[in-house]
């Protein structure tokens, strides 16, 4: 065994540099690394997507396929003029979206707050509080609804106890508390995601901008307002963001704990969409629907980082 | 004294409040799965099983159909996971080891995938796998599963690689390694633990997935453990003590697979979101 010559060497370390010099030598590896994923994520991601655009302007019945057919935008237009659950289903929607994503927003970092503090079996005690990200909605559903039952739950049995109400009620199904016990079973579930996220951003804070605070007086409150908060400002806009969108979307807790009842109080816009999917009616009519739910997203999505600037004041500061 | 105060109300009574209501549905569950039918109805509620019960997980397990539902999550989340961690190492290699043309547009349609909604997915997916032939197959799952992970798993992927350094792989290949010895020799060891987080990570949301998992099987033989646990909870008289034990079933694997990977996840999802 020789040890490689100096123009080996030379050679391995041209290989190694990537990018070629000259143009017509182009280096093909990293286009053939990424080349799988690429495929796979235009072909099951992209490409879905675009044929919910173009299915949108056709009836697309599997039951009824003499009907089928281009019609324009028909689809577009019964939605907005005919369907009587579109805008009751938007604004549960809304009354979802905020409640969920305010809610865990202000748990989550209460809970980051609380963990990012000293003391023992810290760790143990992190590994509890995000142990329900880790839980699917159906389990959620699952466990929370055997909570909720109106014969068996436990739920009844300790308000009972404390006296706060007479008689078993069935939460789930009255009009008035299913969507409070719905929006509960998701936080469950939901502030973890926030707790995690906020936490890794807390630790990044340099220690010694607290220190600096302290040393200039500030109280427990100054500081979070005016340190904590700010340097959190990215992180929390994205995780809004980012959550916003999951929750719009989300159906899994909805569809197994209510199914969108009682009298359509928990149907959201995409639970509307998915029961229409699920029991396979007119895919045409369901895919002009997803793309009203896509534009509202966007609109939502360009608007909120222009109205909350986001990365722009990073740059400034 | 007044510190002491402080010490409860700033940390062990919030910190008590978050435990309870964290561990209580787990707790609950657990409690109704270990009770026989007659105990879970009666009043006044049993909060320790009188006549603790192992019945409700053989009817779970044997006749209710969350052996064939086990299997099946476990068939479509480990070939998942595999086919994941080869395509994410390969592209995350790519991303972090060369420059080449076109890799800023590879970055942003990465970053645009996490901003399209899900559930947008299912009409479409459903009538692509149904002209394939594959409603009811658990390709149509794992492929759709690795289409929704790797944007994920692929940057999650690039950063651990970039955390090892290129010198030590420049050092191998000037030692007579070719680049691919390299990887299997210097890279690839390092990479042990970030591998083991993607995959858990994977691993958990192909175990959680129900919306699509619904749409795309239609066949009980087929249901993976969220769609088999809904399917059991619309039954016109539910068993709950089974419900509890197979929910019980589809908990432990989760639960344990998280314990094993948390150390991960603040520094990796949240530098994930972070971005």
């Amino acid at each position: 065994m020789s040890a490689p010559s100096n123009v080996d060497i030379a050679r391995r370390m041209q290989e190694y540099e990537a990018p070629k010099k000259k143009r017509n030598k182009i280096n093909w590896v990293p286009y053939l690394m990424i080349a799988p994923s690429v495929f796979i994520v235009v072909a099951f991601l992209f490409y879905p997507i675009g044929t919910v655009f173009y299915y949108s302007l056709f009836n697309y019945d599997l039951s009824a396929p003499y009907y089928n057919g281009f019609v324009g935008l028909e689809n577009f237009k019964e939605v907005f003029t005919a369907d009587k659950m579109f805008l009751p289903s938007l604004l549960v929607t809304l009354k979802w979206v905020v409640t969920q994503v305010g809610l865990q927003l202000v748990f989550g970092m209460a809970v980051a707050l609380l963990l990012n503090q000293a003391f023992k079996f810290r760790g143990i005690f992190r590994a509890a509080a995000f142990i329900p990200w880790a839980i699917s909605g159906v389990l959620a559903s699952v466990m929370w609804s055997l909570m909720y039952n109106e014969h068996m739950g436990v739920i009844n049995d300790l308000l009972m106890r404390i006296g706060l109400i007479s008689e078993s009620k069935a939460w789930l199904s009255d009009v008035s508390t299913a969507f409070g016990s719905v929006v509960i079973a998701e936080l469950w579930r939901g502030i973890p995601f926030f707790a995690i996220t906020l936490l890794a951003a807390l630790q990044s804070i340099p220690n010694e901008m607290y220190e600096a605070a302290k040393v200039d007086g500030a109280g427990r409150r100054k500081t979070f307002f005016y340190i904590t908060l700010p340097q959190l400002k990215n992180t929390i806009i994205l995780t809004v963001l980012l959550r916003t969108i999951w929750e719009f979307n989300n159906v899994d807790l909805i569809f197994n704990l209510t199914g969108g009842g009682p009298a359509e109080s928990t149907t959201t816009l995409t639970m509307y969409i998915a029961s229409l999917a699920v029991h396979g009616s007119n895919f045409g009519y369901g895919s002009a629907l997803t793309v009203i739910s896509f534009c509202i997203l966007l609109i939502f999505a360009v608007v909120f980082l222009k109205v909350t600037k986001y990365e722009k004041e990073e740059a400034e500061r | 004294m007044n510190r002491t105060m402080d010490r409860w109300l700033t940390l062990r009574l919030p910190l008590a409040v978050m435990l309870v209501f964290t561990m209580f549905p787990f707790y609950w569950t657990i409690n109704t799965a270990f009770k026989m039918d007659g105990d879970i109805v009666k009043r006044p509620v049993e909060y320790i099983p009188t006549a603790p019960t192992i019945d409700n997980f053989v009817i779970a397990w044997s006749n209710v159909g969350f052996a064939t539902y086990f299997k099946n999550s476990l068939i479509v989340g480990v070939s998942t996971v595999a086919l994941v961690l080869v395509l994410s190492i390969l592209s995350g290699y790519a991303l972090s080891r060369y420059k080449f043309k076109g890799k800023r547009a590879f970055m942003v349609m990465l970053l645009c995938t996490q901003f399209i909604p899900r559930a947008m997915l299912i009409i479409p997916l459903f009538l692509i796998f149904k002209n394939l032939g594959l409603i009811s197959s658990p390709l149509s799952l794992i492929i759709t599963y690795a289409a929704v992970e790797i944007p994920f798993t692929t940057v999650l992927m690039s950063g651990f690689i970039s955390n090892v350094p290129k010198e030590l792989e420049e050092a191998a290949m000037i030692d007579g390694c070719n680049r691919i010895q390299s990887l299997r020799h210097v890279v690839f060891p390092l990479l042990v633990p970030g591998i083991v987080a993607t995959g858990v990570f994977t691993l958990i949301y192909t175990w959680n997935e129900f919306l699509l998992a619904l749409m795309l099987t239609n066949q009980q033989s087929k249901f993976t453990l969220p769609v088999g646990l809904s399917y059991m909870m619309g039954e016109f008289n539910v068993n709950y003590g089974a419900l509890a034990a197979g929910s019980v079933i589809a908990l432990v694997p989760a639960v344990l697979l998280f314990i094993y990977a948390q150390k991960h996840l603040v520094s990796g999802l949240g530098g994930a979101v972070k971005g």
